[in-house]
């Protein structure tokens, strides 16, 4: 299909949403990318004001404009602070989607997202054997942050990456069903690849502070990517894909909630899959709608409904300063932002140090970071130098997109800041047996 | 289109990374605020030095191509929409603060800094910079001094003109015109400065800007008065400035815009009000109690039905609340929202409020209101769909009757917004044939050519 009509009528489904925006620019001023480049190509009205030039046919090269449109963190900061309401968040995964059909998937994304993310057993086989091989091709940056450096040139350019776990969560703590003490809630853990395969202690972390309080807890096996990198590209059949054999792995009933640790998951489950599971069954749809309801950041649950920390203000602690970013998906999407502070101050020895800007992105923005890093590393500089000012050894955050991102950037500067994941800060303060603190 | 060996030159003058010839990236460069049809230019270039900026301004001049600076395009009457084919020069990169002088109250910046981070970087040098225009998050100061930009201050501290102390700006030929100085006095030739405020880039391109500053007020009371009579709000906004009182802001909002602010925010506005006024003093603790309580009492004695006094910051940002929401409640109740800014002597406030509301009835639209009581400069807001051509034709209609009756009051088509390409053709009507030609004249002999911002003000 590469009738330009056709184009104008899809991209023409979204006009609705599209004639909201005003054109004020208020957008500007909370872009982290316009600020960093000062393109109005980059900033979401620009994006909106070229869809609307495509769908009425006054741009003749769609090639260009999803370029252009594909050149954004899809951090939401635009939407939460758009005073019109422009849902352009929304707008921009559905016209990535439009265009990503009109257009193609290059090949090299293809066999990403249809070959290997829809297949969680061959990507656990390849991360394993990628696990193995890093020590050759990589050398290690920063032991405290657990990066390394290429060797020799790579396709990872300049990047001080966090390495892949040597066991991932899923082997190192396989299925689990444990009951609920009286009184408490069951709750199944969504992990997410980058918590399995980079971060598998911020998983354990997660277990042992259900554990220590009484939840139970089950882990489905065998889950998939929550579908972000394919919504990111576009690829909706390859996101429908992931949906469905989630689906399949989520049946309702055995849990309260579902529990996760990442903030980008969190926000693909709850806001994502109900927005772009159109091609489903209407069955399918209703278990997206409920899975919606019952998805919970972990301290958001640990505090909203198990009440952690409640008793505790935040400034009345003593302890070691540490510092919060705000991951975008996690404030920006789902508004949650009090309860990692919380949890943060209910973790015996720590103290909640407010750095500046702790909600501006850290410039991670999942295939944002790959595919533009100049831009990405420039904006991860930003929260580097607030980090520092803020004068804390450790920064936490909710987000193992965000830790990756954040270490990428403390690593190359030679930074001894630890990054650490709010639930492992609190699950270490919980003590060895997890009974203490 | 431009000729390869001009876009070469253009290149080697502002560098390849700083030049967009793309569609798709002159497409961004099209449009701005105001509900006008866009316009594509054949180039975008962004000057990374205003000795760049210069030799641009220089170089179109010598081949004859229309010139608009765009800052951050927030323009709301169509004034950073470029001439078709012409070249969008963007000041975004000029974003220095060059000096701070807090001995002698004054700084100097280029023309790409953001209002509301200059008025910060000052604050932290306890110092004040008084104009705060709506858009003051993104827009730049070299914009607010090309659309001489108000703000919800303008009635006690003024508007950017009152704060320009000096400018340097480029000619047509790229010659770089100083005028005025850092000292309070200066009577050095011609005040050029005070006719490039609100020129909206047709004379010259600004690329510095030497602003006065202020000390900041020590204390402020913010208050909400709610009305149920439009009349009684305007009698004490009247009886507010006769008792010689001059709040640093006095906003108010009509009926219609108290309840989509409601409807959008749930903040327990009273939504049975025909009127609200938003009230803060500001000045010496001493003073600020004293007028405040004196502002109360007026209010009361006019008929106010309910007073709240904010007594803590949570309190005063509350009051706010309600007046920051405006214009995003009324913007998200339909897809297009027509922005207005005629102003009226504010004696004129409750005729041109029924004036208002006669027109949306007549016109069949969705009016709502909310402004600065205090100078007169009230925001009609019609709520449209510019999809809709029937409605967007009462729209017109609707808006030139508006531009009529401000002017039936002893008012003026724009108070803060500019005319840009929106008004101009009701230029004369405002002023006369004389002054309309005689502005031609003025920039005939500035710009021969008419490369600079063209069709703006007076027309192309």
């Amino acid at each position: 299909m590469a009738d330009p009509r056709e184009l104008a009528r899809l991209l023409g489904e979204l006009e609705d949403q599209l004639v909201v925006c005003m054109r004020c620019g208020l957008c500007q001023s909370v872009c982290p990318l316009y600020a960093q480049t000062g393109r109005e190509a980059d900033v979401a009205r620009g994006k909106l004001a070229l869809l609307d030039g495509l769908a009425k046919e006054m741009l003749k090269d769609p090639g260009a404009v999803r370029e252009r449109l594909n050149k954004c963190l899809l951090c939401g900061s635009c939407a939460v602070s758009c005073p019109s309401g422009v849902k352009s968040l929304d707008i921009f995964l559905k016209a990535r989607a439009v265009l990503a059909g009109y257009q193609g998937l290059s090949p090299a994304k293809k066999l990403v997202f249809r070959g290997l993310l829809t297949r969680p057993a061959l990507f656990n086989l390849l991360a394993s054997l990628a696990a193995r091989l890093q020590g050759v091709l990589g050398r290690p940056a920063s032991e405290l942050l657990g990066t390394s450096c290429a060797r020799l040139a790579s396709p990872l350019g300049e990047r001080h990456y966090r390495r892949l776990a040597s066991q991932p969560f899923h082997a190192l703590v396989p299925e689990m069903d444990t009951h609920p003490a009286p009184g408490k809630p069951r709750v199944a853990f969504f992990v997410g690849c980058l918590v399995d395969k980079l971060y598998p202690q911020v998983g354990q972390a997660v277990v042992k502070a259900l554990a220590h309080h009484g939840v139970g807890l089950c882990i489905p096996p065998a889950q998939a990517c929550c579908g972000m990198p394919a919504l990111s590209a576009g690829d909706s059949r390859a996101f429908e894909q992931m949906l469905t054999h989630n689906l399949v792995r989520l049946r309702p009933g055995g849990f309260d909630y579902l529990v996760t640790a990442c903030a980008t998951c969190t926000s693909a489950i709850k806001k994502l899959w109900p927005l772009m599971a159109q091609g489903l069954s209407p069955a399918q749809r209703d278990q997206v709608e409920h899975l919606s309801r019952k998805t919970i950041d972990i301290s958001q649950f640990l505090v909203d409904k198990l009440l952690v920390g409640n008793t505790i203000s935040p400034e009345d602690h003593e302890g070691r300063a540490i510092t919060y970013h705000d991951p975008c998906h996690l404030k920006k999407s789902l508004g949650v932002a009090t309860q990692p502070r919380r949890l943060l101050a209910a973790s015996a020895g720590q103290r909640l140090v407010e750095m500046a800007e702790a909600d501006w992105c850290c410039g991670m923005g999942g295939s944002f970071n790959l595919l533009h890093y100049e831009q990405s590393a420039a904006i991860g500089r930003r929260k580097l130098e607030n980090i520092k000012a803020s004068g804390c050894q450790a920064v936490a955050t909710s987000c193992p997109a965000c830790m990756a991102q954040i270490s990428d950037a403390l690593s190359q500067d030679g930074q001894a800041i630890a990054v650490r994941h709010v639930i492992e800060v609190y699950a270490q303060a919980l003590g060895p047996g997890g009974k203490a603190g | 289109m431009i000729p390869p060996a001009l876009l070469k030159q253009f290149e080697d003058l502002a560098g390849a990374d700083n030049l967009f010839t793309a569609p798709a990236d002159l497409h961004t460069y099209s449009y701005d605020a105001a509900v006008l049809e866009p316009a594509l230019p054949a180039l975008a270039v962004r000057p990374l030095t205003v000795e760049q900026l210069g030799g641009l301004v220089r170089l179109c001049n010598e081949h004859g191509l229309p010139l608009t600076v765009r800052g951050s395009g927030t323009n709301l009457s169509g004034g950073t929409i470029p001439a078709a084919g012409g070249v969008v020069v963007l000041t975004n990169a000029l974003n220095r603060i060059l000096e701070i002088n807090s001995a002698d109250m004054y700084a100097r910046v280029q023309p790409g800094v953001i209002t509301a981070k200059f008025a910060a970087a000052v604050a932290g040098q306890k110092l004040f910079y008084p104009p705060d225009p709506g858009s003051q998050a993104v827009s730049t100061l070299g914009g607010n001094v090309a659309e001489n930009a108000g703000g919800l201050r303008g009635l006690k501290y003024g508007v950017t003109r009152d704060y320009v102390m000096g400018l340097s700006y480029y000619d047509v030929e790229g010659g770089l015109v100083k005028t005025g100085a850092k000292t309070v006095k200066c009577v050095t030739g011609y005040n050029l400065a005070g006719l490039m405020v609100g020129s909206e880039g047709t004379l010259g391109v600004v690329s510095e800007i030497t602003l006065k500053l202020v000390p900041p007020p020590l204390a402020a009371r913010a208050m909400m008065a709610v009305y149920d009579d439009v009349d009684k709000a305007s009698q004490s906004v009247a009886a507010i400035i006769a008792a010689h009182i001059v709040p640093a802001t006095l906003e108010f909002l009509d009926r219609f815009t108290i309840r989509a602010v409601e409807d959008y925010s749930h903040a327990g506005l009273p939504t049975q009000a025909a009127a609200l006024l938003l009230i803060e003093v500001d000045g010496h603790p001493a003073q600020v109690a004293e007028e405040a309580a004196h502002v109360e009492e007026i209010c009361r004695q006019q008929g106010a039905v309910r007073l709240e006094v904010a007594t803590d910051a949570a309190q005063r940002d509350r009051v706010w609340e309600a007046r920051r929401a405006a214009l995003s409640a009324l913007a998200k109740l339909k897809p297009t929202t027509v922005l207005e800014d005629a102003t009226v002597p504010r004696s004129q406030i409750p005729a041109m409020i029924a004036a208002l509301n006669s027109i949306a009835r007549t016109h069949n639209l969705t009016i709502g209101t909310f402004g600065h009581a205090g100078d007169g400069n009230l925001h009609p807001t019609i709520c449209c769909d510019k999809r809709d051509h029937q409605e967007w034709q009462r729209v017109e209609a609707a808006v030139e009757a508006i531009f009529k009756k401000a002017l039936e009051l002893g008012g003026t088509l724009s108070g803060e917004h500019g005319i840009g390409l929106a008004k101009s053709r009701f230029l004369e009507m405002e002023t006369s044939r004389a002054s309309v030609e005689w502005s031609r004249r003025l920039k005939k002999a500035l710009d021969p050519k008419g490369i600079l911002n063209p069709g703006k003000i007076i027309g192309g």
